[in-house]
């Protein structure tokens, strides 16, 4: 439950969120704002089931089909992405039912788990870029301006209403990730990332709750994909799906902490800060710098801070209420048959 | 009809030998994978980006230093092979007791590292190495003997390895340290030195690899990511760690792509060899061959 003083800071937190924009116009920091705010949503989805022990490669694949899905609808059917997006989403969660039944289904886990995962992201990488008559293949998609009512083709030109949108999508995932973190769903599946037979033999319907969760993440994904869709008005098949974005999914998430609810969205602070940071600091010859910067930190967390720079700096704060739980030890653990 | 027929039939029969030859390079990628899971229990997710680092090697010593193909190519051996030994030492051997997805994705950031790196040195143009090999016609079928080179290279390399495994006393502890990690260290084997040298053989793997598939392909810093994830589906096709099996799973994967590619665009091929992985996965979830528990 949460206390009365940290529902005050909540509440006095987003106040101050909501009236930045109205007091702060800087059109160039709204646009990184806005950028940190999607993506601090795109990585609370990927942790929602990631601090399970459920390491998904495929969230790539979830957010490419909610961007692609729909920017289709809308150029090629004229379809509103009020439509287009839930029909995106729902596309995303057929896709994560059909791969995870499956794999939870035969106790797919583990190595074996992350690269099947990896496969689906590569699939859908590969299938945007050889539909490539319809989807503009790998030099990437701009959606069709609206010459109608904007509010129905949701594309705004001001930097302030988006950031109003971007900030109540990503308080919706923060509000989603604490019920999930008060519900039964997630003593169920603490329980099965700590040993899968053990809470199958006290009756947890193991390949459920993982489905539940998947089913969730992957919804909440493709709604990632389709909003940066729509604010960016272009994308490309490696900026919204395959390998690359889902690494930098998994990288954010525990560069920030996977167990705390602001661990994601910290951790998007800190890479599209230093990603910015490097760009502007290098200019041009920037390329591939960020990324280096990346791999090395990333590389670098996983060895000596597993459980990422929030989680730790909260550990640090109240070592007397934290009673250490086995999986929280490390950045993910995984429930090995047989051990 | 029956002219139609004929042609048909030979492009049938090309794309299947192409398959095949592409086969091999990609068994090859599959043994160094498995080679390294079966005996450290980890999985690089950074392998082929090891191949694309080699790859770079070659053109650089072909094409600045003049080095002779056949002498650069040993050098880019060992070259990758060092990487995967200090791939290991700094990377995988901090991390041997943490749990097996840190590991994983530790490589997926050296993953980042490598291939930025190469964007940073090398910037993004597409390279290649200038060696056009003619082409060998039998019949009315066209084979590149870049194509044919690879497939032998890669047999012969496979037969050095196994050859390796089977009949020196280093061979013999690797295998045993893949078959029970805890008790090898009690029978007086040295684990850490056997997991270099593992690391090594797999990076020596992926070296080879490189020389071969810069024949055929451009080397750019992404060129890991189109024949990456390939790999490890044939490893977890054939059952991670199992080599009969990624041997296998490798020749059925080039099969597929090759004769996908034939009836529609190379990207087709992949897709349905992706949606293949997936169908198995759902028949033959530890591999294609698993014993039923």
């Amino acid at each position: 439950m949460m206390g009365q003083g940290r529902l005050a800071a909540w509440a006095v937190g987003l106040a101050a969120l909501i009236a930045l924009p109205f007091v702060y116009r800087d059109p160039y920091h709204l646009h990184i704002l806005v950028l940190i705010l999607i993506w601090s949503f795109a990585y609370t989805s990927w942790s929602m089931m990631g601090r399970f022990g459920l390491v998904s490669l495929g969230h790539g694949g979830f957010m490419g089909i909610g961007a692609y899905v729909t920017a289709l609808l809308w150029n090629h059917l004229g379809w509103s992405p009020w439509i287009g997006i839930p029909i995106g989403m729902v596309a995303a969660g057929a896709l994560a039912l059909i791969v995870g039944y499956p794999c939870f289904r035969f106790r797919i886990t583990g190595h074996y788990f992350v690269l099947v995962t990896l496969a689906l992201s590569g699939i859908v990488l590969q299938v945007i870029t050889a539909t490539r008559d319809y989807t503009g293949g790998s030099l990437g998609y701009t959606p069709n301006r609206a010459s109608g009512n904007k509010l129905l083709a949701l594309q705004f030109d001001d930097k302030i209403t988006w950031y109003l949108i971007a900030l109540g999508v990503w308080l919706f995932g923060i509000v989603v990730w604490h019920w999930v973190d008060r519900s039964m769903a997630r003593y169920a599946l603490e329980a099965i990332s700590e040993d899968e037979d053990a809470a199958a033999a006290a009756g947890v319907d193991v390949t459920a709750e993982k489905l539940k969760i998947t089913l969730l993440s992957a919804l909440m994904t493709a709604l990632a994909g389709a909003l940066y869709c729509q604010y960016q008005m272009f994308i490309t098949p490696d900026t919204v799906s395959g390998i690359a974005v889902s690494l930098q999914m998994v990288f954010a998430a525990i560069v920030g902490g996977l167990f705390v609810s602001l661990g994601p969205t910290f951790g998007a602070v800190i890479t599209i800060l230093l990603a910015e940071t490097l760009r502007i600091g290098f200019g041009t010859k920037a390329v591939g710098w960020d990324n280096l910067v990346y791999g090395v930190l990333l590389v670098l967390f996983i060895i000596f801070l597993p459980k990422g720079i929030l989680g730790s700096v909260l550990d640090r704060l109240k070592p007397q209420r934290k009673v250490p739980r086995a999986h929280e030890q490390e950045a993910v653990q995984i429930a090995r048959p047989g051990t | 009809m029956q002219a139609f027929l004929d042609i048909f039939d030979i492009y049938l029969l090309e794309a299947v030998i192409n398959g095949i030859l592409l086969g091999g390079v990609l068994a090859l990628l599959a043994l160094g994978l498995n080679l390294i899971f079966g005996v450290i229990d980890v999985t690089w997710i950074c392998y082929a980006e090891l191949v694309m680092i080699g790859m770079y090697a070659m053109y650089f010593l072909v094409q600045y230093y003049g080095v002779s193909y056949f002498v650069a190519a040993p050098l880019t051996i060992l070259l990758v092979a060092m990487l995967g030994a200090a791939l290991h030492y700094l990377v995988i051997a901090p991390l041997l007791t943490a749990p097996p997805i840190n590991q994983l994705l530790a490589t997926g950031g050296v993953l980042f590292v490598l291939q930025s790196f190469a964007t940073v040195a090398f910037g993004i143009d597409f390279r290649n190495l200038g060696i056009r090999l003619p082409v060998l016609a039998f019949g009315d079928m066209n084979f590149s003997y870049a194509r044919l080179l690879s497939f032998l290279a890669a047999l012969v390399g496979m037969v050095a390895v196994y050859l390796f495994m089977t009949r020196t006393f280093t061979g013999t502890a690797i295998r045993a340290i893949s078959q029970d990690r805890q008790i090898m260290a009690l029978m007086g084997v040295d684990t850490k030195k056997i997991y270099l040298i593992t690391s090594a053989l797999g990076g020596a793997l992926a070296g080879l690899a490189a020389c071969l598939l810069v024949l055929q392909y451009d080397v750019h810093p992404f060129v890991g990511l189109s024949f990456g994830p390939i790999t490890f589906l044939i490893c977890v096709l054939g059952g991670l760690g199992n080599f009969i099996g990624g041997f296998i799973a490798a020749f059925v994967f080039a099969e597929i792509i090759s004769l996908g590619g034939l009836f529609s665009d190379l990207e087709w091929g992949y897709v349905l060899a992706f949606a293949f992985f997936i169908v198995m996965m759902f028949i033959r979830p530890a591999g294609l061959l698993a014993r039923r528990r």
